[in-house]
C-alpha cells in the first residue's frame, strides 16, 4: 500500500554529473522495524517524502515519531540489528540506495548526502583535533596532500565563521564552545559540497541567541550552494522561520504535508492542530494551555485504525476501524485524516 | 502589599578553580552568581531566564541551601537560611522544595514510585504518621494526574512527562510554600510540556504555592510568570513584571534574547528584526570589567568598561535595568499576531 503523494513524477536519468534540478531525494513508502527482546516495534510505517534542490523540507514530530530513524535510514547508518528496513525505497537521483552496495553508498555519503547531528560533543571524535577531522575527508575522498587538505579545512572553518580559523584548526572539540562545535560540524558536513543536507535537530542543544546565529548560517550556505535541506526538529518556531514545506510525523507515518504558510494558517490534521495549540501564546496568558490529551502510542502496539484516534478530539467510530491514507486534499497539501476536509473548511 | 516569602540580598557564589593535586593552589574563581538581589512574594511565580552558564541553576541550588553562598543572604520569612544548620535547617527544608530538570536521572531507578514519593515522610515523620503514608502517596499521585494504582511501579515504566509528574508529587509531599522549578519542562515534548505547565498552574491555585521558575524557554516563562528576571553571566540584568520585560525591555541583552526567539508564525518571518549577537558568552572565570555584556553589546561605550551598571530604575522606564544606556526599543513581540 503506497500512500499517494505529490511525488508522482520522479526525475529519471537525472543522475550523473552536474547539478540537475528536480527530485533530488525521495523516500517512498519506507518501513523500518526494530526487533528487540520485548517484541517488534514498528518505528516507520510507510513514510513518503521528497526534497528538491534549494528547498528546505522540515520534518516535524515528537520523540519516537520516527523522524530521526528515517534520516538514519537515508544515510545508511541505521543500527542493524535491531533496526531492519522491511519495505520501501530511498531514491537519490532516481536510484534506490537501499539496493546499492556498501561502497556505492559510501560514495554518496558526504558528497551526495551529508548529515549534521544534534549532539556535537558526541558526534565529534574527542581524541582528534577539529581540523584533522575536517581535513581527513579531503585526504581520503579527494586524495589531497596533507598541506592542501589543511588549507581547505581552514577555509571551511572560515566559511562557517569560526574566528581565527587558522589557530583553531589544531584545537580539540572540548576546547570549542557548543555553538562553535556545531559550526565545526556544519563545516565537516559541507566539506565535500553535498547536494542534500540532513540537519537532525541542529540547534536543540543551543541557546536562543546562538541558535539564531546557526540557523542564519545554515540558510546562507544553503542558498549559496542550492542544497536541498531536510530539517528534522520538534521546534515549531524554528520551522516557521526557515522551512518551505513541512511533513508532520506521528507514530512512524506522515500525517500531514503542506506548504509552511498553509500549515500554520490551517492545519489539516488534528495532531498538527494540537501541536500548534500547545505552544504558549501571549493572547491566552492565564488560561489553561490546550493540550493533546494522553501519550504517544507504544510502537509495539500501535492502535488500530488511525494511530492518533485515542488522543484525537474529533475521533469517530470510523477512526478506530480504518487507517486513513495520506491523501492529497489541495495542490501541495496532503493529510492522513478522515476528516481533513472538515478541518480545513471550518473557521 | 503581599509579604515577601523569600528575599535574596547580594547573593554571591564563587567556585574555586584549583591547580595541582597535593599542593592545591586556587588560581581563580568561577563567578557563577555574582551579586544578585530579588524577592519572591507569596503566591507569585518569578521566572528566571538566561542562557546556559548564566548562573540560574546555581541560584536554584543556593536557594535550596544545597550550596552555601560565598557571601550574601537568602532570607525565608526574614530568617537567614544560609546560616541555619541541624534541626532548624531540616525544618526549613520542608518549606522549600525542588523540581529538577531531567526526569530520567532525578528518580532512583531502583525505588518504586511509592517509595520515591514517600521518602520525604521518612525524613519528616511529623507530616505523615507511618500508617497513613501509603494513602498519602496515593492522594499525591491522584493530585498530579497519575493512576494511584501504579504506586508499586518503577520509574522506567513511565514516560518522560509522567516521570516529571512523579518529581512534582515528591516536591509536593511535604506541603511546601515555595517550589523551585529548575527547567521542569525543557526535556519534554511540546504536547507533554503543555500538560505539565497546566498541572503546575493548577497546583499553584490549589495550594497557594510560590514558584521560582527557572527556564531558558522564554515563551514558557512568559506563560507561567508574574514577574521575570533576566540573568547574564552571574548578574541580573533586568527584572520586572512579565509585561515590562516582554513588552518594554530596556536592557540590550533582554532585547537581543527576545528578538532571537523563533516565532511560530511563518507570516512574520520577513518583518522580524533579529538583533544578531556576535560571539559567545565570556568565561565566568574572568568576566569583562564593568558591564559584563559589553563585549557583545552594540551600544557599548567607554563607561561600560569602567563602571558596573547597577540594577536600578532608569529614566524613561518603569522597572530596574542594569544598563548605562537603558532605553525602550520596539521588539517584534513573540506570538502577538496569533
Amino acid at each position: 500500500m503506497s500512500d499517494i503523494l505529490v511525488s508522482e513524477q520522479s526525475a529519471p536519468g537525472a543522475d550523473g554529473s552536474g547539478r540537475p534540478s528536480g527530485r533530488l531525494l525521495e523516500v517512498d513508502d519506507l518501513r523500518v522495524e526494530f526487533r528487540t527482546r520485548d517484541g517488534v516495534a514498528k518505528v516507520i510505517n510507510g513514510v513518503t517524502y521528497h526534497v528538491d534542490a534549494g528547498e528546505t523540507l522540515a520534518v516535524l514530530g515528537e520523540s519516537g515519531s520516527g523522524k530521526s530513524v528515517t534520516a538514519q535510514t537515508i544515510m545508511g547508518i541505521l543500527d542493524t540489528p535491531p533496526g531492519f528496513v522491511t519495505g520501501g525505497q530511498v531514491r537519490f537521483h532516481g536510484k534506490d540506495m537501499l539496493k546499492m552496495s556498501a561502497e556505492q553508498r559510501r560514495r554518496i555519503r558526504g558528497e551526495g548526502i551529508a548529515m549534521i547531528f544534534q549532539d556535537s560533543l558526541s558526534a565529534l571524535n574527542p581524541v582528534f583535533t577539529v581540523g584533522f577531522q575536517i581535513a581527513e575527508q579531503f585526504r581520503i575522498r579527494r586524495g589531497m596532500s596533507r598541506s592542501d587538505a589543511k588549507k581547505r579545512a581552514i577555509e571551511m572553518l572560515d566559511q562557517v565563521k569560526i574566528p581565527n580559523a587558522k589557530g583553531r584548526f589544531s584545537n580539540y572539540p572540548h576546547q570549542f564552545s557548543g555553538g562553535m562545535r556545531q559550526r565545526a560540524m556544519i563545516a565537516m558536513s559541507l566539506a565535500l559540497d553535498p547536494e542534500v543536507l540532513i540537519a537532525d535537530e541542529p540547534t536543540t542543544a543551543l541557546d536562543v541567541t546562538v541558535q539564531a546565529q546557526i540557523m542564519d548560517l545554515l540558510g546562507e550556505l544553503q542558498r549559496e550552494r542550492q542544497m536541498g535541506m531536510i530539517l528534522i526538529t520538534h521546534d515549531l518556531g524554528v520551522v516557521a522561520d526557515v522551512a518551505d514545506r513541512i511533513a508532520v510525523m506521528y507514530a512512524g507515518r506522515i500525517v500531514e504535508e503542506a506548504d509552511v504558510y498553509d500549515l500554520y494558517a490551517k492545519p489539516a490534521h488534528p495532531y498538527t492542530l494540537g501541536l500548534l495549540n500547545s505552544i504558549p501564546r501571549l493572547d491566552e496568558k492565564g488560561q489553561e494551555l490546550r493540550t493533546i490529551k494522553g501519550l504517544p502510542p507504544n510502537l509495539m502496539n500501535i492502535p488500530s485504525g488511525c494511530p492518533f484516534n485515542p488522543r484525537c478530539p474529533m475521533a469517530q467510530p470510523v477512526c478506530r476501524e480504518k487507517l486513513p491514507p495520506l491523501l492529497q486534499i489541495r495542490s501541495g497539501r496532503a493529510s492522513a485524516c478522515h476528516f481533513a476536509e472538515e478541518l480545513v473548511n471550518r473557521d | 502589599m503581599t509579604e515577601n516569602i523569600i528575599e535574596v540580598r547580594d547573593l554571591v557564589k564563587h567556585y574555586p578553580v584549583t591547580r595541582g593535586v597535593v599542593f592545591k593552589k586556587t588560581i581563580g574563581h568561577v563567578k557563577a552568581v555574582d551579586g544578585v538581589s530579588f524577592e519572591l512574594k507569596a503566591g507569585e511565580t518569578l521566572g528566571v531566564v538566561g542562557e546556559s552558564g548564566c548562573g540560574k541553576s546555581t541560584l536554584a541550588r543556593v536557594l535550596m541551601n544545597l550550596e552555601r553562598p560565598t557571601s550574601g543572604h537568602v532570607l525565608y520569612k526574614g530568617q537567614d537560611i544560609s546560616r541555619l544548620s541541624g534541626s532548624a535547617l531540616r525544618r526549613l527544608r520542608r518549606q522549600i522544595q525542588l523540581v529538577m530538570q531531567d526526569p530520567y536521572t532525578s528518580l532512583n531507578p531502583r525505588m518504586t514510585v511509592g517509595d520515591l514519593i514517600g521518602e520525604p515522610f521518612e525524613i519528616h515523620p511529623e507530616v505523615a504518621p507511618r500508617g497513613s503514608r501509603r494513602s498519602k502517596v496515593k492522594e499525591l499521585l491522584d493530585l498530579v494526574g497519575l493512576n494511584p494504582e501504579h504506586i508499586n511501579r518503577y520509574p522506567h515504566q513511565f514516560s518522560g512527562g509522567q516521570r516529571q509528574r512523579i518529581g512534582i508529587a515528591r516536591a509536593l509531599a511535604l506541603r511546601p510554600e515555595v517550589i523551585v522549578c529548575d527547567e521542569p519542562v525543557s526535556a519534554l515534548d511540546v504536547s507533554i510540556q503543555a500538560q505539565v505547565m497546566n498541572l503546575l498552574e493548577k497546583l499553584q491555585a490549589e495550594f497557594g504555592l510560590s514558584y521560582v521558575f527557572i527556564a531558558h524557554d522564554l515563551s514558557v516563562v512568559r506563560h507561567l510568570s508574574d514577574r521575570v528576571a533576566v540573568m547574564y553571566l552571574g548578574k541580573m540584568v533586568e527584572i520586572g513584571t512579565e509585561d515590562e520585560i516582554y513588552e518594554r525591555p530596556t536592557h540590550p541583552y533582554t532585547q537581543a534574547l527576545l528578538s532571537a526567539v523563533p516565532v511560530p508564525d511563518p507570516t512574520l518571518r520577513d518583518n522580524k528584526a533579529i538583533i544578531r549577537l556576535t560571539g559567545d558568552v565570556p568565561s565566568p572565570v574572568s568576566p569583562p570589567s564593568g558591564c559584563r555584556f559589553r563585549t557583545r553589546c552594540w551600544k557599548a561605550q567607554d563607561v561600560c568598561a569602567q563602571e558596573v551598571p547597577l540594577l536600578q530604575i532608569r529614566p524613561g522606564s518603569d522597572h530596574p535595568s542594569a544598563c548605562h544606556f537603558a532605553e525602550r526599543r520596539e521588539i517584534v513581540p513573540t506570538h502577538e499576531a496569533a
